[in-house]
């Protein structure tokens, strides 16, 4: 395949997410400023100029209307997808990790980090329809883990929040009283922080990546660990095709290691595996340092990847990829 | 009888063929010397621009004719790949926002921006070895070692169990038996000096020569570096030359210089000789396998050409 390469940013990429039509792309990074493009060209659309620091996530509704996004500089903003224009701050008191609309976008769940004296913690705003009638109070504010929260997802039909951070240990919340409800094995469980979280198409299921260079799979519902995909490098970024059974884990090594050892340009891959083997597919080469954020596309027909090195790479799969047998 | 000007045949692809004025004929008749000024433009007296459309694999040719800047009349094929792109068949909603107007830093964006470009490189999935084949290995000196191995009487010697004529050192089925002798040649060096850096304190900052798992490479220019990717080649048979040895040594990686040492009284080999490589990894490799190697009836030592070997 001929991926396209999108170089809309001066820094690396945190984040990618498509939109539930599959149509735009929307990419974060640490540049301070989310951009859209569309998902069949890579055709720049536009962007979102607005936060004062890197932006770690961001969330799109199901129409395509509202974007959410997560920054360093203590905000999470709403934005009109079609205009760029702001539609409302939310303040915290330290930088806002992770963002995820829940099914129906009436509520989101945003993570913020410890910072000073202030703990990580759980918040879960109400997004009003009309952006005039927002307000800044949270429906629930969740404390608890230690260190960083990378990432908090709702759970199915938003009864429960899944969370993964640094302390490797994936709990779920009940969303209404914030009582932790589960967490996972610690046995069994990831050994280091957990860097992404990435749920299944149906939410039965969900992928989590972490710097243990393994990546595993869990049922949403009981917490049970699934399966487990090991790689050799840290896993920065996983993503689950919503067609064929394949995850996807992308990693590297630390940035400051990159330059000391063999570099080849474009050596980063995006490693496939078959989710019910286990086993590795095949990796797809090409960035220039770590990938940092997969995506796959609701279609399950591309997928992009974004990397340290500012690229967004879109890659659009041959017909031959559907045919892959082990 | 033409009445026209003659040009000679172009430069680029094929040749006009003249034989056939009738065309231009009529048009020539109005068309008079003393009128005609350096750059008029002649183009009616070029053949039509052909399009020869996109075939099956996508190939599409445009023949042009134009006058270049002697005056010759030349012909042009322009040959292209039309590649299709992916398209998502997209829904109602899809193709209004399709038809939005930019916004943000992508307002301005003018056609030649280069935001966004597809690759040249052809990007495959790439499917992983065989089990049994190390990723690092290379395929060429595994193919001719074993050709190599075919040819004579060879003694594979494992170093890490003992056992001969069964696999090399690096396919040890007993590896864990006896630890690596060297598998970074840098890295005790690298890592004494690299324990003040990472002593200092986490994301203290160390140079990339002095950081753990570094490779001593850096810094030096192209011809020391060889000199630092020398091998020394002992035990070699009297009528051993410098060819043979590169023969021996290529597979491994590129090999900048051969030397084996003569007496110069009785034109053989001294029985040693000394081997540059480009990249030191491909040296070391070159160690691990062919020391010991049995060539010529002799079994060779190949060893770092200075003890130093950093």
């Amino acid at each position: 395949m001929r991926p396209i390469l999108m170089k809309g940013h001066e820094r690396p990429l945190t984040f990618l997410k498509y939109n539930r039509d599959g149509d735009l792309l929307f990419s974060c990074a640490k540049d301070h400023t989310p951009t859209v493009w569309f998902a069949d060209n890579g055709e720049r659309l536009g962007t979102y100029r607005g936060h004062n620091g890197a932006v770690w996530s961001c969330d799109v509704s199901r129409d395509s209307m509202r974007l959410i996004t997560g920054s360093a500089d203590q905000t999470v903003k709403l934005w009109n997808v079609q205009t760029g224009a702001q539609l409302y701050t939310f303040n915290f008191g330290s930088p806002a990790r992770s963002v995820d609309f829940s099914v129906g976008d009436k509520l989101a769940v945003i993570t913020t980090d410890p910072f000073m004296e202030l703990t990580s913690a759980i918040h879960v705003k109400r997004i009003a329809r009309d952006p005039t009638e927002q307000t800044e109070e949270s429906e629930l504010v969740i404390k608890g883990p230690q260190g960083r929260i990378n990432r908090a997802v709702w759970g199915p039909l938003n009864r429960t929040i899944v969370s993964a951070g640094e302390d490797a240990v994936i709990r779920i919340w009940d969303s209404e009283t914030g009582k932790l409800l589960r967490e996972a094995d610690k046995e069994s469980g990831h050994k280091k922080t957990i860097t992404s979280l990435t749920k299944s198409a149906d939410g039965s299921h969900f992928l989590t990546g972490s710097l243990d260079k393994s990546a595993k799979l869990w049922d949403t519902r009981s917490l049970t660990l699934i399966k487990t995909y090991v790689t050799e490098r840290p896993v920065n970024a996983v993503a689950m095709s919503p067609l064929l059974d394949h995850v996807v884990l992308g990693g590297g090594q630390d940035a400051s290691a990159v330059t000391t050892t063999d570099h080849r340009a474009g050596k980063f891959e995006a490693k496939f595996f078959d989710k019910i083997l286990q086993e590795e597919i095949g990796g797809v080469k090409g960035h220039f340092g770590p990938i940092n954020a997969l995506a796959f596309n609701p279609d399950g027909k591309s997928f992009s990847s974004g990397g340290e090195d500012g690229y967004v790479r879109l890659h659009h799969f041959d017909p031959d990829y559907f045919n892959i047998k082990i | 009888m033409y009445g026209v000007v003659h040009f000679t045949t172009g430069s680029l692809n094929m040749p006009i063929d003249k034989s056939d004025p009738n065309p231009n004929q009529s048009k020539a008749s109005k068309f008079r010397w003393g009128e005609l000024e350096e750059d008029d433009n002649l183009d009616f007296l070029l053949p039509p621009k052909e399009v020869i459309g996109t075939d099956e694999n996508g190939i599409k040719k445009v023949i042009e004719y134009k006058f270049n800047d002697e005056g010759n009349k030349v012909k042009i094929t322009t040959t292209t790949r039309v590649r299709k792109l992916a398209k998502a068949r997209l829904n109602r909603r899809a193709v209004e926002r399709r038809n939005w107007e930019k916004f943000g830093d992508a307002v301005h964006e003018y056609v030649g921006s280069r935001l966004t470009m597809v690759s040249t490189e052809e990007i495959i999935l790439e499917r992983p070895r065989a089990p049994g084949m190390k990723a690092e290995e290379i395929k060429v000196p595994g193919d001719s070692l074993a050709q190599l191995s075919k040819g004579g009487a060879v003694l594979m010697v494992c170093r890490t169990c003992g056992k001969k004529g069964d696999h090399w050192t690096s396919k040890c089925p007993y590896k864990d038996l006896a630890a690596p002798v060297e598998t970074f040649v840098d890295k005790p060096v690298a890592s004494e000096a690299s324990v003040a850096a990472s002593g200092s304190g986490k994301g203290a900052y160390g140079p990339p020569s002095m950081r753990a798992g570094a490779e001593r490479t850096a810094g030096s220019d192209m011809r020391r570096r060889n000199d630092e990717n020398s091998v020394r080649v002992t035990n070699l048979s009297e009528d051993t030359r410098e060819p043979d040895l590169l023969e021996l040594f290529r597979p491994f990686g590129a090999v900048t210089r051969v030397y084996v040492a003569m007496d110069q009284k009785t034109g053989t080999s001294r029985g040693f000789g000394f081997v540059n490589f480009v990249n030191r990894e491909d040296a070391q490799r070159a160690i691990n396998k062919l020391n010991g190697y049995g060539y010529d009836n002799l079994i060779l030592r190949v060893k770092w050409a200075t003890p130093r070997a950093n």
